[in-house]
């Protein structure tokens, strides 16, 4: 069957299973929109291409399923490598096609030409600038293989117009729909490890048996590899308590018993505490990021490391680990139990670990968050907002941040039970990830309520995304924690740089964020006292037919605690307020 | 461990089997400066079977464990095969390039330190010759050390390439080696 290549590439989406498309065209990609009519897919119009990509990164956080989002050439390929570099950082699962100026004109400085697959080389687990429509159904095959296998992250497809364009002779192709075998045989160097190594497992398993401080630190790599329950299990079988990574809010109940909540540089004090005093790592789907560690010679002295990833790269790539396992998450921790079970069932029994355990639930009294409550009148406790919408929406609902201090406090305050119920920016820290965010992951997920919790200065980044939330009929509702500041900078300052306040004051009024949700098309609130606050998340929870935003007036100078300052060890974790308070 | 001839603390080879595809070069170079490590040589071509290109590269582990480099080379989806080799146990080749100042008196003496070395000379001017050489790199090193002093106008050297050695020799020399 003839076909030419732009039909053939929405045909090959089609048959990939794709459902929704976060885009917006332009020139070069035009070809490849004319079949869209015509096709099943749902097509999101975006209002700046970025808001596409991290829609797309947002759909794939909550669905497990890749995010595809589709720009034309130049500016618009540009405007995507922020989400591309977001999605390598977090290994989200996308795929973005990008048009491209017709072949024979690239090199010659076209119209909305530039070198995008130069460019977005070192932020795309691959990217292929397709030369023949021949190549088209292969490629995106190729490309749907390689984001959603092994460890996972976002593949580029440069597409010029001469081979999508029916016009021209060489968009012509005999259409083909390649089979896994065909698939993976033009994919000669890529052959990801997902099983375990047999002797590691037993290594391992017998490490966890002798271990008497076991703490298993679960990163990201558990939801990629969708090993929640594996997880759960582990733990329990060998009773072991469990910290998330931000990247891993939600991989592990925080209503739990052996739930320890996230480490880190914001991280709670028994969980950083916990890490740092352990015998025995289980760093599984984590990477030992900086913001995790701290200073890494500091950072749990006395454990041993088992760290099992996907990816080989990510073993000994910052702390050399006892027993490195190359796998899947969820084979190798059901391998691990299986190998626990073995040796139990052979006599080998677990060590008394009752002081260990008290100690853990000692910190735990010991060093609770807190935060203090405003009188009547004064700005609202941003640490408060966040109790009150957790505790006003379903237990499953998603939430979705963007970066800085209202991040941290998401993910200190919420109470994760779900998986793929947080979606964030964690490695590439992107402000302004969280509007577009959330829309994709009301679009994957419209079966949910869908918040977003976002900062004055994110909001102000991709707010125009709203604009297709309203225009879609895609009800997300955004929560601003408005402090008027980039708070996260002014806490640096205010701690590390003498409180001189350098280019970080916003202005809580301009622009005025109730008019402006008006304007696109949303219900806007603002919410300046603490009674106020109930009233206006129920209200915003019974708004189905619209996006909403509340300008939630925080106070500024309310700073995230516990705090490990950066370049320190864990040990020198600051939990008490005055520490750090500046006097004002 | 001691100093074999032609190895270097900080030096490895890396043979890199890649699909032989427009950009891949690219993708192995923009690797080693994206991640921060070293290339100390570079060399290209296609091999047997011309599905595939080999890269030799020599890298400076001083910048680099050269498991993370191995690693992260692996990552990159055109790479089919990498091998680390051992100088003890390969056969490395580089070729090198020279135009020399070369008058009437000094000629004889740079053709005969050639004639030495193996090397030919390949271009003849007035007062300067090209000539090549080829080798172990550091044997290259000691031809370009004794040809200094005759006044070298331009150098070019490859880069080595290398392959492992075959299986009985090496085993037989290894044994030869350890009773030495």
């Amino acid at each position: 069957m003839k076909i030419d290549g732009g039909r053939a590439l929405i045909k090959a989406l089609e048959l990939e299973g794709v459902e929704t498309i976060f885009g917006l065209p332009g020139g070069a990609i035009l070809p490849v929109y004319d079949p869209i009519i015509d096709s099943p897919i749902r097509h999101i119009l975006v209002r700046h291409e970025q808001g596409a990509g991290h829609m797309a990164e947002g759909f794939a956080h909550v669905t497990g399923k890749p995010g595809v989002c589709m720009v034309t050439s130049g500016p618009a390929a540009t405007n995507v490598v922020t989400p591309l570099c977001d999605a390598y950082m977090d290994s989200v699962p996308m795929v973005c096609i990008t048009g491209q100026v017709p072949f024979s004109a690239i090199g010659t400085d076209a119209f909305q030409e530039c070198d995008t697959v130069g460019i977005t080389r070192s932020v795309t687990k691959h990217n292929e600038l397709i030369t023949e429509a021949q190549d088209i159904p292969l490629m995106v095959r190729q490309a749907f293989h390689l984001a959603t296998t092994g460890r996972p992250g976002p593949v580029l497809l440069d597409v010029p117009k001469d081979i999508v364009d029916p016009k021209n002779p060489r968009s012509t192709l005999e259409w083909y729909w390649p089979t896994d075998d065909e698939v993976a045989a033009s994919l000669p160097g890529y052959r990801p490890t997902t099983k375990g190594h047999p002797k590691m497992i037993r290594q391992a398993a017998e490490l966890i048996l002798r271990a008497e401080r076991p703490v298993i630190y679960a990163g990201g790599g558990i939801l990629k590899a969708r090993a929640a329950e594996a997880l759960r299990e582990l733990a329990e079988l060998c009773d072991i308590h469990v910290v998330t990574t931000l990247m891993a809010r939600g991989a592990f109940p925080d209503d739990h018993h052996l739930a320890l909540g996230m480490p880190g540089m914001h991280g709670n004090y028994t969980s950083v505490t916990s890490m740092q005093q352990s015998d025995l790592l289980i760093a599984l789907g984590s990477r030992f990021d900086d913001r995790v560690t701290g200073k890494v010679d500091g950072f749990a002295p006395g454990a041993k490391v088992i760290h099992v990833d996907i990816d080989p790269a990510e073993l000994g790539k910052v702390r050399r680990p006892d027993v490195p396992i190359v796998g899947d998450c969820r084979l190798v921790i059901e391998e691990l139990i299986t190998a626990v079970r073995d040796l139990t069932a052979g006599g080998v029994t677990f060590p008394d670990r009752s002081a260990w355990k008290q100690t853990i639930s000692g910190w735990q009294e010991t060093y609770p968050l807190t935060y203090e409550q405003s009188e009547p009148g004064e700005a609202l406790k941003p640490q408060y907002v966040l109790e009150r919408l957790r505790d006003n929406t379903p237990d499953d609902t998603i939430v979705a941040s963007g970066v800085g201090q209202h991040q941290m406090w998401t993910s200190q305050y919420w109470r994760f039970n779900h998986p793929y119920t947080w979606v964030n920016s964690g490695g590439l820290g992107t402000m302004g990830f969280s509007v577009p965010a959330a829309i994709g992951a009301k679009v994957g997920r419209p079966d949910r309520m869908v918040w977003a919790v976002d900062g004055d200065g994110c909001f102000q980044m991709t707010a125009q995304e709203l604009v297709t939330a309203a225009s879609e009929r895609i009800p997300v509702k955004i929560a601003i924690l408005n402090n008027a500041y980039l708070g996260m900078v002014r806490q640096w300052q205010e701690m590390f740089y003498d409180e001189r306040y350098s280019e970080v004051y916003l202005s809580p009024d301009l622009p005025d964020y109730k008019l402006w949700a008006e304007a696109m098309g949303c219900v806007g609130m603002r919410v300046e006292s603490p009674d106020e606050v109930d009233a206006a998340i129920q209200k915003a929870n019974e708004i189905d037919d619209r996006p909403v935003v509340i300008d939630f007036r925080t106070d500024a100078r309310e700073k995230v605690y516990p705090m490990v300052p950066s370049g320190l060890s864990n040990d020198q974790i600051v939990t008490d307020p005055a520490h750090g308070e500046g006097g004002h | 461990m001691p100093q074999l001839p032609g190895t270097d603390a900080h030096h490895h080879t890396l043979v890199v089997l890649v699909e032989n595809k427009a950009g891949v070069l690219a993708r192995v170079a923009s690797l080693f400066a994206r991640r921060g490590f070293n290339i100390f040589s570079l060399a290209v071509a296609p091999t047997e079977d011309d599905r595939f290109s080999r890269i030799t590269i020599v890298v400076d582990v001083a910048s680099a464990p050269l498991e993370q480099i191995t690693k992260q080379l692996y990552k990159l989806v055109n790479v089919v095969k990498i091998s680390e080799l051992d100088p003890r146990d390969s056969v490395e080749r580089e070729l090198m390039l020279v135009t020399l100042k070369a008058d009437l008196t000094t000629r004889s003496q740079v053709i005969e330190l050639v004639n030495l070395f193996e090397g030919r000379v390949v271009d003849v001017g007035h007062d300067e010759l090209t000539v090549s050489v080829d080798g172990v790199p550091d044997r290259l090193d000691d031809v370009e050390e004794l040809l200094r002093p005759f006044g070298i106008v331009e150098l070019q050297r490859t880069g080595r390439v290398a392959l492992p050695k075959l299986e009985h020799t090496a085993l037989s020399l290894r044994s030869a080696r350890r009773t030495a």
